[in-house]
């Protein structure tokens, strides 16, 4: 436009900027050479376990981060997509049909999306409590659906196949974890790369303002029920592909993978990695994912913890574990992070031996509540412990109450640090 | 004679029992600026809310540009051509000031619900938000939380989404609510520019304000216009004087 003045020339040429291209492309040379450095197959699992996990709070934050809609019902769009692709994977090898296996996550996604224009047709008329029980509803109605329906769903024992009876892709088969962690990475790259660029069209820039105000929208000439309408649709698809991910990596589907339990993980990841970021629902599905199969390796109540995170991250860091990062933009900027470092390794160590405490009691109050004769031991940071031994219990109890008034003790002067590093109007730091 | 760009025939809201609007009707030529006065109460915004779809009619037709809108949600009134501004604050809080008018210009400039196009490479669209932030004055504010802002700035954004898409018919309920005398001597002028060639109607209690700016002026008491008539007729007006100008003598000497 010629009348814009040199400001709105430089201001609006707003383009990818190339940092960010950079970043893209960053990630996918990480992704990449993920396996040289963790090649055990125990690590290759986890990391397509989290790939899965990844796009699957992705797509869900394309509703409720992006589209201001709290959905309890989220992984029927995983499950289906994910029947869907182990039916196809079945078919490809009894019917031989010629379609290679990258292919099938999309055929998964597909099928997500075309049972979200059916539930999105009815539900997105309205956001919030309308719209959280509807997801509600449908999600107890597909579970339910699945025990029914067997010649789909394969009632209880759900259904399975064999991925490698397809077509082989550049001499590949997927006979091996690592084939398909490279399978995995690059369809959890491209989905992820679509995803964010939704984000950036006029869709999904409405979807935001949609959530912000969803009245002021209609009098700019949007329907806030369309426009979450494509939200939805847009979300089921990438749903449905990370289930045809996970069909092509457990080779089975059961209703466990649609029901309630499964909506409410995915709920977790995204908000416990940050909703009001693109990549919050990522460093929330690595991290869960981290604790489900790591955590789970070493103790029966890895839930209650990942129950204890979700309850402090919504109690104390709303903006999730990537906005407590966001937060020290401002200190980084002006290079006053040297401020902080100090105050939180003070606030840190009391802060890990009221962690150790707690955790001492909360296992050993496990072991000794579930009584069984014979079993008075629990390990922890590879030591034995022992309920019999009175001293456990002490220890676990001072170490709580001394480190807790440590950790109080020590908080005011953190955030006289956070004043300090964040303060706009001092000069720039120096250390 | 040419066709009205707004219209109202026989317009009743009740809520209720209780009638809010008690039959309008009123007639505003394109390019014509008119304003809406009268005591709080008298159901201005109630009518502001009639016309732009936000409340279902209960008697009475509303045509726009001789097209009958009465039952059109206020999206498809917009894209026909209308856009209107609130009495309250009303933007998207947590979008940048930026963002805020892009989208009060991406269906005006034809983008649709398109989910193929990325927005920061749309260097046209891009420059016209740019321009409407340079117009009301919030260019260097471009990048800030539209929530952030302060009142006035807020007010000016409210009035920058409303003009944004370069509708033939704006609607501005009080758009100098609140402001400090100069914001509303700048916010005037600021209305004045982006109104030429357009339809404005507004409701307004600076009777500066309205003097100032307005072609016609209606007087709404009690849900209905006791009288439509030039600025000077108005303030002629002896009907008008004891209904509603009486108590407010002083700021209309002061104008003329
Ligand atoms: N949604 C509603 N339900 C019931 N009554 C309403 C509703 N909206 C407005 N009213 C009533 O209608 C009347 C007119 O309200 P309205 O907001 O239109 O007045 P106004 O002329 O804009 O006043 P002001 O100058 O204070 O802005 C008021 O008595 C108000 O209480
Ligand atoms: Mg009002």
């Amino acid at each position: 436009m010629s009348t814009a003045t040199p400001l709105g020339l430089a201001l609006a040429d707003r383009r990818l900027p190339g940092g960010q291209i950079g970043l893209w492309l960053g990630a996918l040379v990480i992704v990449l050479l993920l396996p040289l450095l963790f090649n055990s197959p125990v690590a290759v699992t986890i990391m397509n376990q989290m790939g899965i996990s990844i796009v699957f709070a992705l797509s869900y934050n394309m509703l409720l981060g992006q589209g201001g809609m709290l959905s309890f019902g989220h992984a029927v769009f995983f499950g289906l997509g994910g029947f869907m692709a182990m039916h196809v994977i079945n078919i490809i090898e009894f019917e031989e049909l010629y379609i290679p296996l990258p292919v099938v996550p999309f055929i998964g996604g597909l099928f997500g999306m075309g049972f979200a224009i059916i539930v999105g047709s009815f539900s997105t008329r309205r956001a919030g409590t309308v719209f959280a029980m509807i997801s509600l509803g449908v999600g107890e109605l597909v579970a339910a659906c699945s025990i029914i329906f067997v010649a789909f769903f394969g009632g209880e024992e759900g259904i399975s196949g064999d991925r490698t009876m397809g077509p082989p892709v550049f001499g590949y088969e997927f006979l091996t974890e690592i084939e398909v962690y490279y399978l995995t990475a690059v369809v959890v790259f491209v989905t992820a790369l679509l995803m964010y660029l939704f984000s950036r069209t006029p869709a999904g820039r409405m979807a935001n303002a949609v959530r912000d105000n969803d009245e002021r929208a209609e009098f700019v000439g949007y329907s806030q029920r369309m426009v979450r309408f494509i939200s939805f649709v847009a979300s089921g698809f990438f749903a449905g592909a990370a289930g045809g991910l996970f069909a092509i990596n457990y080779e089975i589907l059961t209703e466990e993978n649609l029901n309630l339990v499964t909506s409410g993980g995915v709920l977790l990841m995204a908000y416990i990695g940050g909703i009001g970021f693109f990549i919050g629902p990522i460093v929330g599905a690595i991290l869960l994912t981290l604790l489900q199969t790591v955590l789970s390796n070493h103790t029966e109540l890895w839930q209650l913890y990942v129950g204890i995170l979700f309850v402090l991250t919504v109690m104390y860091v709303p903006r999730g574990l990537t906005g407590l990062i966001m937060m020290h933009g401002i200190a980084f900027k002006t290079r006053r992070l040297g401020l902080l470092i100090v105050p939180y390794l003070k606030v840190g160590m009391p802060l890990a031996v009221a962690l150790f405490g707690f955790v001492t009691l909360l296992e050993a109050g496990h072991v000794a509540n579930a009584g069984i004769v014979g079993h008075t031991e629990f390990h922890w940071l590879g030591t034995v412990f022992d309920i019999g031994n009175m001293g456990i219990w002490a220890l676990g109890l001072v170490c709580l109450l001394a480190g807790g008034y440590g950790t109080w003790h020590q908080s005011s002067q953190v955030r006289e640090a956070w004043h300090a590093a964040n303060d706009m109007t001092a000069g720039e730091g120096t250390s | 004679m040419t066709v009205a760009a707004l219209e109202l025939d026989g317009v009743r809201k009740n809520f209720g029992l209780t009638e809010i609007i008690r039959g309008v009707d009123l007639a505003i030529e394109k390019g014509e600026r008119h304003a809406i006065i009268g005591p709080n109460g008298a159901g201005k915004s109630t009518l502001f809310h009639l016309i732009s779809g936000k409340y279902d009619k209960t008697e009475g037709r509303i045509r726009l540009n001789g097209e009958d809108v009465t039952d059109l949600p206020p999206y498809e009134i917009n894209r026909r051509g209308l856009s209107r501004s609130f009495q309250i604050t009303n933007i998207f809080p947590r979008l940048s000031v930026f963002e805020n008018i892009r989208c009060g210009l991406l269906w005006s400039q034809q983008y649709r619900y398109c989910f193929w196009k990325l927005v920061d490479n749309q260097r046209d669209l891009n420059d016209r938000a740019m321009a409407v932030l340079e117009e009301i004055g919030l260019a260097d504010r471009a990048e800030t939380p539209a929530g952030v802002l302060t009142y006035a700035e807020q007010r000016g954004l409210e009035i920058g989404i409303t003009i944004a898409g370069g509708a033939g018919v704006i609607m501005l309920d009080e758009p100098t609510a609140g402001m400090s005398h100069s914001e509303t001597e700048q916010a005037v002028e600021l209305i004045r520019r982006v109104t030429v060639g357009k339809t404005l109607v507004m409701v307004e209690h600076d009777m500066g304000v309205v003097f100032n700016l307005a072609d016609r002026i209606s007087v709404l008491v009690y849900g209905e216009i006791i009288a439509t008539d030039t600025p000077a007729n108005i303030r002629a007006n002896k009907a008008v004087q004891e209904a509603y100008l009486g108590v407010t003598d002083d700021a209309v000497e002061g104008v003329a």
